[in-house]
């Protein structure tokens, strides 16, 4: 497999974008600028890079609550997304979404989703509707472990199989489900396993390394290309702050949380460059300076735009207008 | 006379009950250690234990069913969904199977379980955890639909519903889990299928639940500064309905307004509005009024969201245009 610098430097570009949006909202949700449910992505970088690194912007996924990694690696624009957290008129979905609904269908972004599983069988749906219409795209469908557990998992997994659908399963194994572990909540090690009782394919791959990621995803991608059907990608990983914002995650220990940082997947691929002298440390920041200056550009738009007029509410659904508005 | 808030009375609620009756017990996601998404259980799995406070995989459909077939079978089960949107994922179990077996069966089984459904708006967290799905359950026969607006309400209901023997749609509104209120020393149950005169009043009946009650509440503090005696009715369980404790209000002042929070088109507000309309029409001197929230999916941002859920402008003035 060739590594190219620009593959290699754009992986770079979106684990930090990532990473730094995500603080930033941190921050801003702490300060009472962002409000709603807030689930962040920091730590589970490289699963959502490593695999939108191999998809086109004709390609769809289908992403979670925990959506905002897998916006920006498949090519969402922080301003439109800090917008929308913002409430704002010009957010993604005219403030009408907020973080778990961001979606950005010009990029193939069929929308986080605020119900666990939800997004499964949407994938396998634009999956047979890319059959139908003869094209070559892929659905990358994301998920948690706990998603894996509902009823929607299973009967998607099964549909796309019979129907050879294009589509890549990929599980974000961070090992819990708001604050149930991975072992409390089934009895398997590795959730790749499934695959196995739906007859195609199923891989585990460390989902905090980039390279490992994307290398799974190259071939889950191009099986599904080529018409031979559906893979489940596991990737194991792990979030560094709680479910939400505001979660005093009680329910794990410090150690665990320690240990999965010391396996920052980040700084493992900036040794990676530096170490095959792919880059230097200068090119390295200059990148993090660009998404630094990118993301307070973000903000201030965010911050500057309008409100949605209150009359928008009755706007983007069909209802009968004469019934609706109110005075007040 | 103790404080306890709405969600200290729910609690307090499930532990007399779990106390009592050994074949009661706890199951839903994060309801164990977590002490619930809204804290409601907390500290619940420290008295009684992993066996009776059990936590769940991510599996409404498989929750509900398994309380479904624990009742069936000699347990009462109460069951947490953790925000009442997503009770669609469970609807099967809930509408094909808990309402309809002992039915079904020729009376030859009872259901005795509670599923407890956090609902309504507020807190900017979208069209997927803000619904009040009321209607959903109060259209399918063979459920009780109970929805508490205080925390001495809440106690009694619960209470009642976890003794009932058939199954149980408990609604508890989000906002109201931190409001603290008056609760009996005694563990006392309050009957289903009573109402309560939350105010009384001769010029206007306004009917409401959940939060609205509150909303209602501010809004005929306002309409008294203008000589307005508004007399509010929180049925509190919306099946059974206490037709009685309604119909006498409105007998009396001869106008009514109905106030939820629900989506207005298709609600359980317009179940009432017709059975007044049917049973004591001639007592009205006014048509009925309706408010609810708008008929679209609740939005995000604060002004949208406010603008969809009805407040205390919307009941003065939905008042004030049958005056
Ligand atoms: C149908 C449904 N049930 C429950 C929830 C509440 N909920 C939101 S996220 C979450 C945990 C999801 O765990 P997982 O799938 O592992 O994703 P993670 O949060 O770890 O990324 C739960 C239970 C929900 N949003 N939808
Ligand atoms: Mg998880």
């Amino acid at each position: 497999m060739e590594l190219t610098k620009e593959l290699l430097l754009n992986m770079y570009t979106k684990m930090n974008k990532i990473r730094k949006f995500e603080e930033r909202v941190a921050e801003l949700f702490a300060q009472g600028k962002i409000l709603g449910f807030v689930h962040l992505y920091i730590g589970e970088e490289a699963t959502a890079v490593g695999i939108c690194e191999n998809l086109t912007d004709k390609d769809y996924i289908t992403s979670t609550h925990r959506g905002h990694g897998h916006l920006i690696a498949k090519g969402g624009d922080l301003k439109f997304m800090m917008a929308e957290l913002y409430g704002k008129a010009t957010g993604y979905c005219k403030g009408k979404g907020g973080s778990m609904h961001i979606a950005d269908v010009q990029k193939g972004i069929l929308g986080a989703n605020g119900i666990v599983g939800g997004g499964l069988p949407i994938a396998c749906g634009a999956g047979l509707s890319a059959k139908l219409r003869r094209t070559d795209q892929v659905t990358v469908c994301f998920f948690g472990d706990g998603a894996s557990n509902q009823g929607t998992f299973h009967e998607a997994l099964n549909i796309a199989s019979i129907w050879k659908l294009p589509v890549v399963f990929v599980c974000e194994n961070n090992l819990y489900g708001i604050s149930m572990r991975q072992d409390r909540h089934q009895a398997i090690a590795d959730i790749a396993d499934r695959a196995m009782a739906y007859g195609f394919p199923g891989v585990t791959v460390d989902g905090n390394d980039v390279l490992a990621v994307y290398e799974a995803a190259r071939e889950a991608v191009k099986r599904a290309r080529e018409g031979a059907g559906p893979t489940l990608i596991e990737c194991k990983t792990y979030r560094w702050r709680g479910h939400f914002e505001g979660d005093p995650t009680v329910y794990r220990p410090k150690e665990e949380v320690e240990e999965w940082m010391a396996r920052d997947p980040i700084p493992r691929l900036a040794r990676y460059i530096l170490d095959n002298n792919i880059a230097t440390e200068e090119e390295l920041k200059e990148i993090e300076n660009n998404i630094i200056r990118e993301l307070e550009e973000a903000v201030r738009f965010a911050e500057e735009s309008p409100y949605p007029e209150e009359t928008s509410a009755v706007e983007d659904v069909y209802t009968d207008l004469v019934e609706e508005g109110r005075v007040r | 006379m103790r404080q306890l808030t709405y969600a200290e009375a729910i609690r307090e609620a499930i532990r007399n009950e779990m106390r009592r009756d050994p074949r009661v017990f706890i199951l839903g996601e994060d309801v164990g250690k977590f002490g619930g998404c809204f804290g409601v259980t907390q500290g619940l799995i420290d008295e009684f234990g992993e066996e009776l406070v059990r936590d769940t995989p991510i599996s409404e459909e498989a929750i509900a069913g398994v309380a479904v077939g624990a009742a069936a079978t000699g347990m009462r089960p109460i069951a947490e969904i953790m925000f009442m949107d997503f009770v669609t994922v469970a609807m099967d179990q809930l509408v094909n199977q808990a309402a309809k077996m002992r039915y079904m069966f020729g009376g030859k089984i009872s259901l005795p379980m509670v599923i407890r459904l956090p609902e309504g708006g507020g807190l900017q967290a979208a069209a997927q955890h803000s619904q009040c799905l009321e209607a959903w359950l109060t259209h399918v026969p063979g459920i009780k639909v109970v929805y508490p607006s205080t925390p001495k309400d809440a106690l009694g209901l619960l209470i009642s519903s976890i003794r009932d023997d058939n199954p149980v749609a408990f609604i508890e509104h989000k906002l109201l889990y931190n409001l603290k209120g008056e609760v009996p020393d005694e563990n006392e149950p309050i009957p289903l299928g009573v109402a309560d005169v939350k105010r009384p009043g001769k010029d206007v009946t306004i009917v409401a639940t959940g939060l609205m009650v509150h909303k209602a509440l501010n809004a005929a503090k306002e309409l008294e500064k203008e000589g307005i005696e508004a007399e509010i009715v929180d049925p509190r369980t919306l099946f059974p309905l206490d037709k009685e404790t309604i119909f006498n209000s409105v007998k009396k002042t001869h106008k009514v307004v109905i106030v939820t929070e629900e989506v207005k088109r298709g609600g359980w507000g317009g179940e009432l509005a017709a059975l007044i309309a049917e049973e004591i029409f001639d007592y009205l001197d006014a048509q009925i009024v309706r408010i609810g929230s708008l008929n679209v999916p609740i939005p995000f941002t604060t002004v949208l969201e406010n603008y969809v859920i009805p407040n205390e402008i919307d009941i003065i003035n939905g008042v004030k245009s049958i005056l």
